[in-house]
C-alpha cells in the first residue's frame, strides 16, 4: 500500500486499507474472511479505474512525482545482467545524479545511463534530486562515446525535474555540457533508446534524450517548463497550475499525437507505484522490441531516420 | 527614462544613468560613450552594422508560427511584438557579404518573444544551416536569446534545441565553419542548443550568458558572485573564446572568415 497524499487517489487508499485490516483480522481471528475480502477486492478495482482511467494532466504531474514510483536504479537493477557501474567525466567529477555503466540486456551488450531521484531522503540527498550538473552530461556524453567505439546501443531513462540550475553549474558551463550532448547524441553511431519513466524536465532532460526512439510511460509527464512557472508567467501567481499543465500538453498521449515520443508504455492500473514489478517488466518488454528493431538498420540508414526525425518535429506547424 | 533637454529626447544609460539622445548613441552603435554599456540591438541594427550594404538576401522571411498547442495569450502576444518590431519571428536568416566575404547568416532578436525558440526559429536555423552545407558557405549566427524553448510552444519548443544542435553537428562533420555571436543574453534552451555549438564564440562586452536564468535560480538562494554570468566572468571560467567591441564586430569577422577560408577542405 502507498500513502502518496494524492487527493483523487483517496478513495482507492481507504479500501485499500480496509482490505488489510481484514486480512490481519482474519489471521488473528483464524476465521475466513476470503469473500468479504473478495467483494472488497472488486470495488477497489473499481475505485481504480475510476480515478486511473482518466486522469487530469495536472494529476499526472502529482503521480510523476510519486516517491514510491519505480526510479531509474530499479529498472536498471531489474532489467541489466552482469552489471558494471562507471563513474566520472575525466574532467571534473563524478555526478551521483546519474547512473551510467555496462550491463546485458537479454542477451545483449548495452551501455546504460539513468538519472537518478533518490528513494529515501538520505539518499535523494546524495543524488541531488536527479538534477545533473556539467560533470553528469559529460560523464554520460564519455559512456555513450565508449558504447559507440564497441558498437554496443545505448539505453537511457529520463527522470529529472531539470538540470541543476546553481552558480557552481553554471560555472563550468551547464549550457555547453548540454549542446554538446544534444550534438553528438545526434550523430552517435550506435542506436539509442529513451524512456521516460517520471518526469522529464526540459533540457535537463534532453540532455540524456536525443534517441532513436522515445518510449514514455502512461502517467510520466516531458514538459518544457513546470506548470507552476508557466503559472507564474501567464497567471503571475501559482493558483492556476492545473490550467497551465493542460496548456503545456505534457503527457505521454498527447506528445504521442504531436509526435515527440514514439510509445506510451501502459502502467499498471493505479500506477507505477502500485506494481513496479509489473512496470518494470512491461519497460523491459518495449525496450526488447524496440532495440531489435533498431539493430536491424543499417548505421548510416539509422543516422539518417534520427535526423529526419528531429528535422520533422515541428515543420508540419509552420505557415 | 526620457529626458527632455532644448526639446532633445534623451535615453538614460541603465548603468551609468548619464543621458545621450538617440543620434549619439546611433553613432556609437547603441554602446554608451561613457561607461561601454552595449545596449541590446535589433534584427535590422544588427544586419545594418554587419553586413556590406545592398547584399543581404533573406530566407523564409514569411515563415510564421500557427500557434501548435492553441497556447493561451499567444496569438496576442505574436502579433504584439509582429508589431513592435516589424518582424515576423524571433529570428531572421540569410545570405550576404561581410567585408566582401559571403557567409549564411542567422540573427535573433531579444524583442520579439525575448528572443525564443520556437518551431520557426529551430526551422529557419536549421534550413540556412542546410543551405550553407550545400553552398559550402560558413555560418554566422548572433544570438540575443534571454529566453530559451519558448513555453508557448510547449515540447515542439524543446524538441527545436535537438534539431538545431543536430544540424549544427552536420555543419561541424563537413568541415565548415560555424562563428557563434553572443550578444545582450544567450541563456537556456538556445544556449543549450546552436549558441552554444559555434567553432568560435564570441560575445559582446557585458552579455549575459548561461543556462538558467534569474527566475530559474530563485528556488537555490546562493548568493551571486560579482559579474555572475557576465561575459567577462564567462571567458575567465574558459567557457567562450573572446569579447569584442561591437565597433569592432564586423572586422573581427571578417578576419576570422579569412583565416578560415584559406583551411577549408575542398
Amino acid at each position: 500500500m502507498n500513502n502518496t497524499g494524492l487527493e483523487f487517489e483517496k478513495p482507492i487508499l481507504e479500501f485499500e486499507k480496509k482490505i488489510n485490516e481484514l486480512k490481519e483480522l482474519a489471521s488473528l481471528l483464524k476465521t475466513d474472511l476470503s469473500s468479504e475480502i473478495k467483494a472488497l477486492d472488486k470495488r477497489l478495482l473499481k475505485a481504480k479505474r475510476a480515478a486511473y482511467s482518466n486522469l487530469t494532466p495536472w494529476q499526472k504531474v502529482l503521480v510523476s512525482k510519486v516517491p514510491e514510483r519505480p526510479s531509474s536504479a530499479n529498472y536498471i537493477d531489474s532489467l541489466m545482467r552482469n552489471k558494471v557501474e562507471l563513474f566520472g567525466d575525466r574532467i571534473f567529477g563524478d555526478d551521483s545524479a546519474i547512473i551510467g555503466g555496462l550491463g546485458n540486456f537479454r542477451g545483449q551488450d548495452v551501455v546504460f545511463l539513468g538519472q537518478e531521484v533518490g528513494r529515501d531522503t538520505k539518499e535523494r540527498l546524495a543524488r541531488n534530486f536527479g538534477l545533473m550538473h556539467p560533470e553528469g552530461y559529460r560523464k554520460a556524453l564519455r559512456l555513450m562515446k565508449l558504447a559507440e567505439k564497441f558498437g554496443k546501443p545505448v539505453i537511457t531513462f529520463v527522470d529529472t525535474q531539470g538540470a541543476h540550475p546553481g552558480i557552481e553549474a553554471e560555472e563550468r558551463g551547464q549550457a555547453l555540457a548540454i549542446a554538446e550532448n544534444l550534438a553528438q547524441m545526434s550523430a552517435l553511431e550506435v542506436p539509442i533508446v529513451c524512456i521516460v519513466i517520471g518526469w522529464g524536465g526540459s533540457g535537463g532532460a534532453l540532455g540524456i534524450g536525443v534517441a532513436d526512439r522515445i518510449l514514455m510511460l502512461e502517467h510520466a509527464v516531458y514538459s518544457v517548463c513546470p506548470p507552476e512557472t508557466c503559472s507564474q508567467i501567464l497567471w503571475r501567481d501559482n493558483e492556476h497550475a492545473v490550467e497551465a499543465a493542460e496548456a503545456l500538453k505534457l503527457t505521454a498521449s498527447e506528445l504521442l499525437e504531436l509526435g515527440i515520443i514514439d510509445e506510451v508504455i501502459q502502467e499498471p492500473l493505479g500506477g507505477a507505484h502500485r506494481d513496479p514489478k509489473l512496470t518494470v517488466y512491461r519497460v523491459g518488454r518495449a525496450l526488447k522490441r524496440n532495440l531489435g528493431a533498431l539493430l536491424s538498420i543499417d548505421k548510416d540508414e539509422l543516422l539518417e531516420q534520427r535526423y529526419q526525425k528531429y528535422r520533422d518535429m515541428g515543420s508540419a506547424e509552420l505557415s | 527614462m526620457a529626458n527632455t533637454e532644448n526639446t532633445v529626447q534623451k535615453t538614460e544609460c541603465p548603468v551609468c544613468k548619464e543621458a545621450f539622445s538617440k543620434e549619439e548613441l546611433a553613432q556609437t552603435h547603441k554602446v554608451c560613450p561613457k561607461c561601454n554599456y552595449h545596449y541590446p540591438m535589433g534584427v535590422q541594427e544588427r544586419i545594418k552594422l554587419i553586413i556590406d550594404s545592398g547584399t543581404f538576401v533573406q530566407y523564409d522571411e514569411d515563415m510564421e508560427s500557427t500557434n501548435p498547442l492553441n497556447f493561451p495569450q499567444y496569438k496576442e502576444k505574436l502579433a504584439k511584438d509582429r508589431e513592435l518590431t516589424g518582424l515576423k519571428e524571433s529570428v531572421v536568416t540569410g545570405e550576404g557579404l561581410i567585408d566582401g566575404l559571403p557567409a549564411v547568416i542567422g540573427v535573433t532578436d531579444y524583442r520579439f518573444r525575448m528572443g525564443s525558440m520556437g518551431a520557426v526559429l529551430g526551422e529557419k536555423i536549421t534550413k540556412c544551416i542546410e543551405l550553407a552545407m550545400e553552398k559550402r558557405l560558413p555560418v554566422v549566427i548572433f544570438s540575443s536569446s534571454g529566453g530559451g524553448a519558448r513555453m508557448q510552444e510547449g515540447m515542439l519548443s524543446l524538441m527545436q534545441m535537438a534539431k538545431t544542435s543536430a544540424a549544427c553537428m552536420k555543419l561541424r562533420k563537413a568541415g565548415l565553419l560555424y562563428l557563434d555571436v553572443l550578444s545582450y543574453r544567450s541563456f537556456a534552451g538556445v544556449m543549450a542548443s546552436f549558441a552554444g555549438l559555434g567553432d568560435i564564440i564570441i560575445a559582446e562586452p557585458g552579455t549575459r550568458i548561461g543556462f538558467t536564468g534569474e527566475r530559474g535560480r530563485a528556488s537555490i538562494n546562493q548568493k551571486l558572485p560579482e559579474g555572475f554570468q557576465k561575459a567577462e566572468f564567462m571567458i575567465e571560467r574558459g567557457m567562450i573564446d573572446m569579447i569584442v567591441q561591437r565597433k569592432d564586430m564586423k572586422a573581427v569577422l571578417a578576419d576570422l572568415l579569412d583565416f578560415f577560408s584559406q583551411v577549408e577542405p575542398k
